[in-house]
């Protein structure tokens, strides 16, 4: 009677496996806690190189007296991008002591922003926007034409190891919508063609051209200015009286 | 770390400084601002601005429902159970973080509200699982109270791809907590406890959204002696006691109101008991001492009731191992060898765990055979005022007052390991009142920031005489509410009458400036629970010379190792009653077995001189007896009855020789402290040792006593420790 | 994000009493000191009229090509004109804040002009702009940033402020390093830093970058991510403007808001007031994203009929006007609009407050009769979920439970009577939370029933036609 139950319940449940989107590979990294890897342990050192605890210091100088911890995302933005675009537990702990904080105040910070990334990732970390402004203009296809370019699942590395891929949530640029972003450049106005261009270019580590592709410069119109075409009125123009004595 | 920051906290200081017990400085400072009306549930009530809706709700009897709030930390305002609707506003308030406005009219009881918290209910319980048949939070648990009182009636979470509940990994935070965190709901009670008051900031919240966790991120244990309290805290059984999970449901145990003996402060607390076997021990609120907090040994320790007892009188044979005999023998065999033994060479000495009946009629009896030797463990100067005054060997301040300190100067003591709760106190006025902290002694971490003013008792008489130009100097001379605690264990070595006259010299010094004249600046920290009643009751400070000579020693479970077969004669007798099985019954020739603290009504003063009793909530297992009772048969036995049958009249006599003894639950000031600083002038020598302190490290504290000792648990959270401090973590 | 606390603002004047004494103080500048204008028809802008003449980036954006188009003209003069003067003028032109909440600009920087108590002020200028459809600071810091620098001056000298915080979204790289090299030019210039335009006063400008994290958005999670702490949003009371930045009393603004405010000391509040509708005055950046032929950002008069903006601008919907399904006029958590509403409409904060959705940070999201609607919405309550903090209950678990249900709607898989359900999901969210993220997520799904429910519910038909009833209605 039980295994009749059993099955019951497991037809029940193919009935229903239909592929659930969550929002598991929206996150670069879902799991929010740590384990040692030979990647990442408490074990490997890490330390600032001598340019970036300069930089460290000037972070560390626009914050008031006691209140310093204000650098902690600055700085592990920091290590992050010296340890090759991802955050390992030392740097965290590097941070820590910078800041003279406990550890677990930068666990938090660093597993609360996105843009930490607590496992190793590829030279170049393709981000795709699929929110509704990118999905109504086509993100989809972007995304798919990625995967395939790269043969990269998101949220995963590529079997060369040079790409990671996420989906992630709006970057800002949706009037300029499907946009990828690598790294820290933008790519705009993106066709599946345009897509596949830029990895190829990747792949052969040549820097694309960031922007929008559709031939437009930035956030204009396409084809033709409907404001802004005369040039652009000089100092004083239409001042007010108050001002003018 | 948390003094910078507290931005949110100071906003909100007026409803987190003195949540609760309103204390005596608070009230003399701030004189009492005008009073606002507001309206709960059409009942006015008049409250000082800055009170948050909540407070001034609890004011009237109507007690808003909450999950995060908790009158001891910082308001999180994140659980928006207590969400209350305020007449104009078009949404639902905090209540627990709203400060109500002149005339405000709140509805507690309105539709508004009730939907509120029938919303926030079904949300907490989406993902919570309904696991509570097999949930040790079950029966005490406020998400199954509340859904019942607040809860909608029915489910309409329907989940029909069976994607599940939100599932989150347990964390390992040691031997004391089970950690279940799919039951969590987020209500950062644990995280604020862990980072305001145990000052061990390891708890947070990693992730974001639906995937938060609350945990340690690392695999770390929780290293912190007060760990235990954030099981009372969580609200649900995210959190629950690993000693005693899968143990009983709260309403099978009957609970026993009673105090605790493991620590010098006497923490009130509750013995939860079924079939004659202690489960496990709670707290219970006195704000006065341990507000509602409890320290880890104190709780955890009681399986070590269970384990290593005495359970029947015991007799050394021939080849000196210890037989099981009848209490006849026994009490026979002690009684000959005490009355056959000429006075001088008689001594009793009384361990760290003896309560002051028992030592009342001990002393009674030894003075009855002629002896004078009744002596404590732990050591006292003897010399100046010695023990005649009372203001010499306790905490002055009183422990509730430490948190109105404006600077506290520790010397020699640990006063982490050595008095948790205190410590705690001392914690919060260094959190929430800028209290800063000084400490002459060996370094160990305290939880907070402090001033290492060196490890020489040198230090001391330089403050003393004035002549310190260190910063200290400054600050305690300019503090309003200065505070000097010494640790007792400093009083044992040669230096220790020295280190006590400055130490006087130097409190008296400041207290004399003060505005302030009721504060009390000396304290000294005792190391036991039993030491204040032993010197109140006229025992004699430390075992020393008189060992030597001893022909009978009469040990009250001394277990403190002090007394050892090498410094007795060989003949000496020894006549061991306690409870454990320790270094006391290893050496003795008679073993009467007493009850422990939870056996017996008992009277035990804490280290502020505040008489406190025991209620017995087991009785003492096999064939052991309540301590005085045994020493009162023995007395017949002997042949010099002591004059007194039932408790009342050992309590009567105790009121003889100190009302304190038996005015339970109070404390008296003391005075005095002109004539023993008088007294302790002479002995203002020169000292140069250096200062230290026994408990150093987390490891150390949990096994100090007979009890702890025995604990299975209390080794176990040794062995984590260790553990641990091989961690990189 | 903090275009979903627009409602709330707007509706709670009562609210405001929690400001305390400030607001009693203020009540009487509350109201705009506008004339009723009997204007009736709205834009287009002429060229001369527009602040932001480098938003395309066509010319240079560094502070020889900002000088040449009138940035740092007379700063030092207006500084010396004083505080008063300077809120006066911000009180005249009748600005609202331009992050979505549209308070009264000059308004909230008068709350900082109180007596001194020691502490330092503080101005935090919000660039972390993320609400999906929002993409109009981006192009203020990339081509125009000197504008912004200048507004910080103006801004902090108006309310006292020591240094201005510049919180910009960790994505925004480039745009962060242009901003930064401006910052670095006015400093080397003398226009900020000590004596600050030779006005006497002295004024930092910090640039602190984010890493990822919608929520910090809203003020004070923003002020708190700024401290170094995970971006979760503070309990109001105390506002920032008595405890804020480091425990200092702060305004949070938005970039554009700040950037606007040299101009219209310039030119003068009365000028900025002609444009638009009372109380609804000024020029505004307009995204226009989705299915539009010409999708673009354009700064364009208040007021203006979306139907016209969209026409004008964005060269029209695709497939043509009638090929509209909806629009999402405000940033993703204002609700969406169907067709017959968009005909009419007019881009301002009391036009679509009356059309039940509201003007937010005025990104335009458009979707022609090709959309998934549902899906579409389902989408954006993905964003939400992905983005809420977690720190309160209704948000945490409310928007993941709806996320669950919506998703289903998407596929017609669940029971008629869910809808119903949903919205009282969506309301249990709505105003029980600490900030207005759950407010944020709660609109798309209201939008969406009140006016797609036929949708959903043709949908669940077809479902149960081709599946057999759905699970859910057995369930429920």
């Amino acid at each position: 009677m039980l295994s009749s139950l059993r099955s019951g319940v497991q037809g029940l449940w193919r009935a229903s496996s239909r592929a659930l989107q969550t929002t598991a590979n929206l996150q670069h990294d879902s799991l929010f806690v740590h384990r040692d890897t030979p990647e990442d342990n408490p074990s490997i050192p890490f330390e600032f190189t001598p340019e970036n605890k300069k930089r460290a210091e000037a972070l560390l100088a626009i914050y008031p007296e006691g209140h310093k911890r204000g650098a902690m995302i600055p700085l592990l933005d920091l290590a992050q991008r010296q340890n090759g675009g991802w955050l390992p537990i030392s740097a965290m702990h590097k941070v820590a002591e910078l800041l003279n904080l406990p550890r677990m105040r930068v666990y938090e910070v660093a597993t609360f922003y996105t843009m930490f990334i607590r496992r190793p990732i590829g030279k170049y970390h393709v981000q795709v926007c699929t929110t509704t402004p990118c999905w109504l203009r086509g993100s989809d296809a972007v995304l798919n034409a990625i995967k395939e370019a790269t043969g990269c699942e998101v949220g995963g590395n590529s079997p060369c190891g040079k790409f990671s891929v996420s989906e992630v949530e709006c970057l800002g640029a949706c009037v300029n919508a499907p946009m990828v972003q690598v790294n820290d450049d933008y790519y705009e106005d993106l066709s599946v063609e345009d897509t596949k261009e830029i990895i190829e270019k990747l792949k052969r580590d040549e820097k694309p051209k960031p922007g929008p592709r559709s031939g437009r410069y930035a956030a204009e119109p396409l084809g033709g200015l409907t404001s802004l075409n005369e040039e652009p009125t000089g100092p004083g123009y239409g001042l007010q009286e108050g001002l003018k004595a | 770390m948390l003094r910078q920051p507290l931005s949110r906290a100071l906003a909100l200081s007026p409803s987190r400084v003195a949540p609760l017990g309103i204390r005596k400085f608070a009230d003399q400072v701030q004189a009492q601002p005008d009073k606002i009306e507001v309206f709960i549930d059409d009942k006015p009530v008049y409250v000082p601005p800055g009170t948050t809706i909540l407070q001034a709700a609890a004011q009237v009897g109507v007690e808003i429902p909450r999950f995060c709030y908790h009158e001891r930390l910082a308001v999180a305002g994140n659980c928006r159970m207590c969400l209350v609707e305020v007449e104009k506003s078009p949404k639902p308030a905090a209540a627990c973080a709203m400060p109500v406005m002149k005339g405000m009219r709140v509805k507690t009881d309105s539709d508004l509200t009730r939907k509120a918290r029938e919303g926030v209910m079904e949300f907490l319980l989406v993902n919570h699982p309904l696991d509570c048949p097999i949930c040790d939070q079950g029966g005490e648990c406020d998400l199954q109270d509340q859904s019942m009182a607040f809860g909608s009636d029915k489910s309409r979470f329907t989940d029909i791809h069976f994607s599940g509940k939100r599932a989150v990994e347990d964390k390992d935070v040691g031997p004391l907590i089970k950690t279940i965190m799919t039951r969590c709901i987020h209500c950062t009670r644990c995280i604020r406890f862990a980072s305001e008051v145990a000052g061990v900031d390891d708890f947070g919240t990693t992730g974001r959204g639906t995937e938060m966790q609350v945990g340690t991120y690392v695999e770390k244990m929780f290293l912190s002696e007060l760990s235990g309290n954030i099981i009372d805290l969580c609200p649900v059984g995210a959190l629950t006691s690993k000693p005693y999970s899968f143990a009983a449901r709260p309403w099978e145990t009957r609970r026993i109101d009673s105090v605790d003996v493991l620590d010098p402060l006497g923490s009130n607390i509750v013995v939860a008991t079924r079939t004659n076997e202690v489960l496990r021990i709670l707290p219970r609120t006195n704000e006065e001492i341990n507000e509602e907090w409890l320290s880890d040994k104190s709780r955890f320790a009681c399986d070590g009731l269970k384990r290593q007892r005495l359970v029947t009188p015991m007799l050394a044979d021939s080849r000196g191992n210890l037989t099981p005999v009848e209490w006849e023998d026994a009490v026979v065999a002690a009684a000959r060898a005490l009355r056959d033994c000429p006075p001088d060479k008689l001594v009793a000495v009384a361990g760290e765990l003896a309560d002051a009946e028992s030592l009342i009629a001990l002393k009674d009896l030894f003075n009855r055979l002629g002896s004078e030797n009744v002596c404590t463990e732990q050591y006292f100067p003897l010399e100046g005022a010695g023990t005649d005054l009372r203001s010499s060997y306790l905490l002055n301040t009183k422990i509730a007052n430490v948190e109105d300190a404006d600077f506290v100067l520790l010397i020699g003591t640990n006063v982490r390991f050595e008095a948790p709760l205190l410590n705690a106190r001392i914690r919060k006025a260094f959190v929430h009142k800028e209290t800063d902290i000084a400490l002459i002694g060996p370094q160990v971490d305290l939880t907070y920031d402090y001033m290492h003013v060196g490890d020489s008792a040198s230090v001391v008489k330089d403050l003393a005489s004035g002549t310190s130009s260190h910063e200290v100097m400054k600050r305690l001379e300019n503090a309003k509410r200065p505070v000097v605690i010494l640790g007792a264990d400093q009083l044992k070595t040669p230096e220790g009458a020295a280190l006590l006259a400055y130490t006087q010299e130097l409190a008296l010094r400041l207290q004399d400036k003060l505005v302030d004249k009721e504060w009390k600046v000396l304290n000294v920290l005792q190391r036991t629970a039993s030491q204040v009643a032993a010197l109140d009751l006229g025992y004699r400070a430390g075992a020393g010379a008189q060992l030597a000579a001893a022909r009978v020693v009469y040990l009250l479970g001394a277990d403190a190792g002090l007394v050892t077969r090498e410094a007795l004669p060989k003949d000496c007798v020894v006549i061991y009653q306690g409870h454990h099985g320790d270094a006391g019954a290893a050496i003795a020739d008679v073993v009467l077995p007493g009850a422990a603290y939870t056996e017996k009504r008992a009277t035990y003063v804490n280290a502020e001189g505040r008489a406190q009793q025991t209620w017995p909530a087991v009785t003492p297992p096999g064939k052991a007896r309540e301590d005085w009772k045994i020493i009162r048969a023995l007395s017949e036995v002997v042949g010099s009855r002591l004059p007194y049958d039932n408790i009342d009249e050992v309590r009567t006599r105790l009121s003889e020789v100190s009302p304190a003894l038996v005015a339970y639950g109070e404390v008296q000031d003391n005075n005095y402290f002109a004539q023993a600083r008088m007294l302790s002038q002479s002995l203002q020598k020169p000292v140069s040792g250096k200062l230290d302190v026994q408990l150093k490290k987390l490891e150390d504290y949990f096994m100090t006593d007979s009890i702890s000792r025995a604990s299975p648990t209390m080794a176990k959270c040794v062995q984590a420790v260790l553990k641990q401090k091989q961690s990189p973590y | 994000m903090a275009g979903a606390l627009a409602r709330i603002i707007q509706g709670t004047k009562n609210n405001l009493g929690i400001i305390g004494p400030l607001a009693t103080i203020n009540n009487g500048s509350v109201r705009f000191q506008q004339t009723e204008s009997t204007k009736t028809k709205f834009g287009p802008l002429a060229d001369s009229d527009r602040i932001f003449t480098n938003l395309y980036g066509r010319h240079d954006w560094r502070l020889k090509g900002a000088l040449r188009r009138g940035d740092w003209y007379m700063t030092k003069e207006i500084m010396l004109k004083g505080v008063d003067w300077i809120v006066n003028e911000l009180k005249t032109s009748g600005l609202r804040g331009r992050g979505g909440a549209g308070f009264p600009t000059g308004m909230k920087w008068s709350f900082m002009n109180k007596p001194s108590d020691g502490r330092p002020k503080y101005l935090v200028v919000n660039a972390d702009e993320g609400e999906p459809g929002t993409c109009k600071d981006r192009e203020i810091m990339r081509h125009d940033p000197h504008k912004l620098v200048e507004g910080c001056l103006i801004a902090g000298k108006a309310m006292g402020a020591q240094a201005a915080y510049i919180y910009i979204r960790g994505e925004f790289y480039n745009e962060a390093s242009n901003l930064q090299v401006a910052i670095a030019e006015a400093y080397q210039a003398g226009l900020i830093g000590k004596n600050a335009c030779g006005s006497g006063y002295d004024f930092d400008v910090f640039v602190h970058r984010g890493a990822g994290a919608y929520i910090c958005g809203e003020e004070t999670a923003l002020i708190e991510s700024i401290e170094g702490k995970q971006g979760k949003p503070r309990l109001k009371p105390p506002f920032p403007a008595d405890v804020g930045l480091f425990g200092c009393p702060t305004t949070v603004n938005n970039v554009e808001t700040i950037a606007v405010a040299p101009s219209i000391c310039r030119r003068g509040g009365k000028w900025f007031a002609s444009f638009g509708r009372p109380r609804n005055s000024g020029t505004k950046l307009f995204n226009i994203s989705g299915h539009v032929n010409t999708p673009c950002t354009v700064e364009e008069e208040m007021s203006i009929p979306l139907k016209e903006l969209i026409e004008r601008h964005a060269g029209g919907v695709t497939g043509g006007w009638d090929n509209l399904l909806a629009i999402i006029p405000g940033g993703s958590s204002t609700p969406l609009i169907p067709k017959d509403v968009c005909e009419t409409v007019l881009m301002d904060f009391d036009g679509l407050v009356a059309a039940q959705t509201s003007l937010g940070t005025a990104a335009i999201i458009v979707m022609d009769k090709s959309t998934d609607i549902v899906k579409a919405i389902a989408r954006l309550i993905m964003f939400y979920k992905h983005e809420s903090c977690g720190q309160c209950t209704p948000c945490r678990e409310g928007v993941s439970w709806m996320n669950k249900m919506i998703y289903r709607f998407v596929d017609g898989n669940a029971s008629p009577k869910e809808i119903d359900m949903l919205w009282e999901i969506s309301k249990q969210i709505e105003g029980h939370t600490i900030c207005a993220l759950g407010d944020g997520a709660a609109w798309p799904v209201q939008g969406l029933i009140r006016h797609f429910r036929p949708e959903l519910e043709r949908r669940m038909q077809a479902y149960a036609q081709q599946h057999g009833p759905s699970r859910a209605e057995r369930l429920y």
